[in-house]
């Protein structure tokens, strides 16, 4: 870095114009559970217009530390180093100096649940204005002092300079500038050549602590005077336990029963005897909870359910347009985990009529609410502090086990509580992905061009994410029980069940239907992508069914038939990276392609795997993995790369051989030997991930882009590989599990 | 009482023998890199080495490791000053959540222990006990890979199958 800062570093340089993200695009969470406090301040970017004071984001210690407050919380994906670069680098401060502090009912900025690959879009661009702002600020007070301009002075390393020796710290004029202002929507950001640390690759702040045994979770959380708990439950959602509480009294190592309504749980200070008690538990009578409708076929039974029908969007562009051959294809997806690797966890204590509860949900504010109402406390009396979790991938359990240990310590004041669920209770109770179900028409024309298209999905909700006490697990237990939410589809543009059902590619005829089924057989919630992942994997997949009728190479159809350059930027570069007019297929092994933009707003992701069958044993080896992504721009493009190869490695687990069942009664899938996930051994032998970055330009959610395209990739490689169509996923089954 | 060796330093616990070795070194030690998973040795969340070999610490009773040494994440290097499977891991960025590197390390660090020129299938085979929910394998093979060429060795890729 050069000793001299150039005067164009200085604050009176370019006004960049903000970005507005149009109402709808706002919704908080991508639509998911509440959505925070109104916009207050249109004209601010990110969630800056639903809390335009600096203060809320960012404050400067007389050390000259800078602490920025978010909303959002560390879920895995990076996010914490994005932010700190973001505001290290428009604030002119060195990344060592800047601490996060993430979702805190009593410090952070509502910013309700950390879900829809939004954290960077809203988040990240708040605090990066908020920091901007700040360094504006700070640059004026010094220029106050010194009797100067403020656009005559430039920043460096936490100090205002104005380049005849004068300089004081950020610590200094701190001490003199109010933060307690609005936001100037007018400030201008950084310009893209005097950026550190946006666009570079900066290792995660949060790695050191967590890859040497540091306490980084909130399973890690110990308490003066802690003790644990285990909740009794039936074995899975639907069923509840009748077990015998005065036999468990007496069991060794159970200290106390708490029981509130049906709702129980047993207490002591040692984990070990708390597990052998909730074994002898378990052992005792369950029922099948009436109320719980039977379970349909699946996923046939879909089409069977009472539903709800909206078009969504239609066009008529050519209704002249005359189609020559006309195909249909339907494809499904089966009930899924989220299967985090540490089953669910959280800590409370009650105290002096005040509650706090630790907890890795993704939205502390809808959960505090929630917890308030199964408490009958008010609110204010509640703080709910984020602490990571094993990544989640969606609603789990972490907002039910948060509320199972807030009933356990208000039964226990003064004495701090751990709760975590046994790995049976996380596979048998959290809420399962949507089994989903989409047909899609389609009409070609005699040049082989599609002119009419018509795409229809069946699916639940893909959010039941708490609101109130009744979806919380123990909101159910508790009597007089509460009612859950009613589940209500999430509408466009971001979608639950028709998330990615509307194709980006240019039809001159569409018509896009999302049939929204209410009732519930199985408890079900938000997995990472909601309906995006079988809606692209229809979509992508019937692209490729529609360009062998048309006898067109699936890129080259797919180039034709859309006109965004980015897109076609973003498919040119994977098919380029991976070899596609190169590649030679040889017996049992293919190639596929797909391509999507997350909910048509998000990041732009193309995929190109290379993938061999094994004949007679079914199993699949992904040779090669290659994909592009656009995320516009690229904060972190290591952080992008990881979240891409996570991605694409995630969803060849869900395509290949996942699938979540259920014998109409109980689930039947209770670990990881009757719930596989990939191992190491079905790993692909080589994932690359290009990122195309587009400085200046707004962040577009990245965490969820790569799951659709992955499964239809990877359904068109078996396809081209096998000469055989699967579309019912998962698309390995059938084959023996590999040992 | 139950007289332990972990990371070179003695310990004492008073426990019931039968205590599974995971919950003696989080509630006990207070060494909480080893993570509760399944309970039932099939995540490997909870990994430690035992001697030179990788356990689920959730299933080993603490009465039985006898004179053996523990290793955990907390013995292979700190924050300050990583070990080299845990610089391999740092500088692949071999994370997303996190929750199941510590284990992905101690079987890293066991696999190296016995050689440090291990075939990519054996690579995979000995990671193959541990899941990681985030799709992160790819990353933790390279971490693997970069660990073994630090310990002088080198994982060779030999032309026999990956599966």
């Amino acid at each position: 870095m050069s000793g001299q800062a150039s005067r164009r570093d200085v604050l009176g340089g370019l006004l960049v114009a903000f970005s507005f993200a149009p109402a709808a695009l706002a919704q908080t969470g991508g639509g998911e559970g509440s959505g925070g406090p109104p916009t207050v301040a249109p004209d601010l970017p990110g969630t800056l217009a639903k809390f335009p004071d600096l203060d809320a984001w960012i404050r400067i210690a007389p050390d000259g530390r800078v602490t920025v407050f978010t909303g959002k919380v560390e879920l895995g994906t990076g996010v914490k180093t994005a932010m700190a670069q973001l505001v290290a680098d428009e604030l002119d401060v060195a990344i060592e100096r800047v601490d996060l502090i993430t979702a805190d009912t009593s410090l952070t900025p509502n910013e309700g649940v950390t879900a829809g690959s939004q954290t960077l879009e809203q988040s990240g661009t708040a605090v990066a204005n908020a920091a901007a702002n700040v360094r504006l600020l700070l640059a004026e007070t010094a220029a106050g002092r010194w009797g100067v301009a403020a656009t005559s002075l430039f920043t460096r390393d936490g100090a205002v300079l104005d380049g005849q020796g004068r300089r004081a710290t950020y610590a200094e004029l701190a001490a003199s500038t109010s933060l307690a202002v609005r936001a100037r929507a007018d400030v201008p950001r950084k310009r893209l050549a005097a950026r550190r640390l946006i666009g570079r690759p900066v290792p995660r702040v949060d790695l050191p602590a967590k890859l040497t045994g540091l306490p980084s979770y909130v399973h890690d959380m110990v308490l003066p005077g802690m003790v644990h708990a285990r909740v009794l439950r039936g074995p899975s959602s639907g069923t509840r336990l009748t077990p015998d509480l005065a036999a468990l009294r007496r069991q060794s190592g159970v200290a106390k029963v708490v029981q509130v309504g049906r709702f129980a749980a047993i207490v002591g200070p040692r984990e070990w005897p708390l597990e052998q008690a909730l074994r002898v538990a378990n052992r005792g009578r369950w029922v099948r909870d009436a109320a719980v409708p039977a379970l349909p076929p699946m996923p046939a039974g879909l089409l069977t359910m009472r539903r709800e029908s909206q078009v969504i969007d239609t066009r008529r562009d050519d209704p002249a347009a005359r189609g020559i051959r006309r195909l249909s294809a339907r494809y499904d997806r089966p009930y899924l985990m989220h299967g985090a690797i540490g089953p669910s966890c959280a800590v409370a204590l009650f105290e002096e009529g005040r509650l706090t509860v630790w907890t890795h949900s993704q939205g502390v504010e809808p959960l505090r609410q929630a917890i308030a109402e199964l408490l009958a406390m008010p609110v204010d009396r509640i703080r709910c502090v984020h602490r990571e979790g094993a990544g989640c991938y969606g609603h789990n359990g972490a907002d039910d086990v948060a509320g199972d240990v807030a009933l356990i310590a208000r039964a226990m004041p003064g004495v701090p509580v751990r709760l975590q669920w046994s790995r049976e209770q996380e596979h048998g109770w959290e809420p399962l992905g949507p089994a989903m179900l989409a047909q899609v028409d389609a009409t070609l024309d005699a040049s082989g061009r599609i002119v009419d298209w018509r795409h229809q999905v069946w699916s639940n909700t893909h959010s039941t994410r708490p609101t109130a006490a009744g979806d919380l697990l123990a909101g159910s237990e508790v009597v007089p029980p509460f009612t859950p939410t009613p589940p209500k589809p999430i509408p466009q543009p971001n979608g639950g069940g028709d998330r990615n059902a509307i194709p980006l590619y240019r039809f001159p005829n569409q018509t896009i239907v999302s049939h929204f089924l209410p009732d519930m057989p199985v408890r079900v919630s938000a997995l990472r992508g909601l309906g995006a992942h079988l809606n692209i994997f229809a979509l992508e997949s019937f692209m490729d069914e529609l360009a062998v009728a048309a006898g067109r190479d699936p890129v080259a159809f797919r180039l034709a038939h859309i006109d965004d350059p980015r897109a076609a930027a973003v498919i040119r570069r994977a098919a380029d990276r991976f070899g596609w007019g190169r590649y030679r297929p040889a017996s049992n092994r293919g190639r596929g392609f797909a391509f999507a933009r997350y909910k048509n707003h998000g990041a732009y992701c193309a995929v190109a795997l290379d993938v061999e069958r094994i004949p007679d044993e079914g199993r699949l080896i992904v040779h090669r993995a290659v994909a592009a992504v656009d995320s516009g721009e690229a904060v972190n493009p290591d952080g992008i790369r990881n979240q891409v190869e996570g991605g694409i490695v995630q969803s060849l687990s869900w395509t290949a051989i996942e699938a979540a069942g259920h014998d109409g009664a109980r689930r039947t899938d209770y670990d990881w030997s009757t719930y596989p996930i990939l191992r190491f051994a079905d790993a692909p032998r080589s994932v690359s991930v290009e990122v195309i970055d587009r400085p200046g330009t707004p962040f577009l959610g990245t965490g969820e882009c790569a799951q659709g395209p992955t499964a239809a990739a990877l359904g068109n490689a078996l396809a081209a590989a096998t000469g055989v169509r699967s579309r019912s996923m998962p698309l390995a089954a059938g084959s023996p599990t590999p040992v | 009482m139950i007289d332990l060796t972990v990371n070179g330093a003695a310990a004492r616990v008073d426990v019931d023998p039968a205590t599974p070795l995971l919950y003696v070194l989080r509630d006990d030690l207070h060494l909480h890199a080893a993570k509760f998973g399944c309970g039932l040795g099939q995540c490997g969340a909870c990994t430690v080495l035992v001697d030179d070999r990788p356990v689920f610490s959730c299933l080993m009773p603490v009465g039985a490791i006898g004179t053996r040494k523990v290793t955990t994440v907390e013995g292979l290097g700190t924050a300050a000053k990583p070990g080299d499977v845990q610089r391999a891991f740092l500088h692949e960025q071999a994370a997303q959540c996190g929750y199941c590197i510590p284990g992905m390390m101690t079987r890293a660090e066991g696999l190296l222990r016995k050689t440090t020129t291990p075939t990519e299938y054996a690579m995979r085979t000995a990671m193959a006990p541990s899941l990681c929910r985030c799709g992160t394998h790819m990353r933790i093979l390279r971490a693997v890979r970069r660990a073994a060429v630090m310990r002088g060795g080198g994982v060779v890729d030999a032309a026999e199958p990956v599966t």
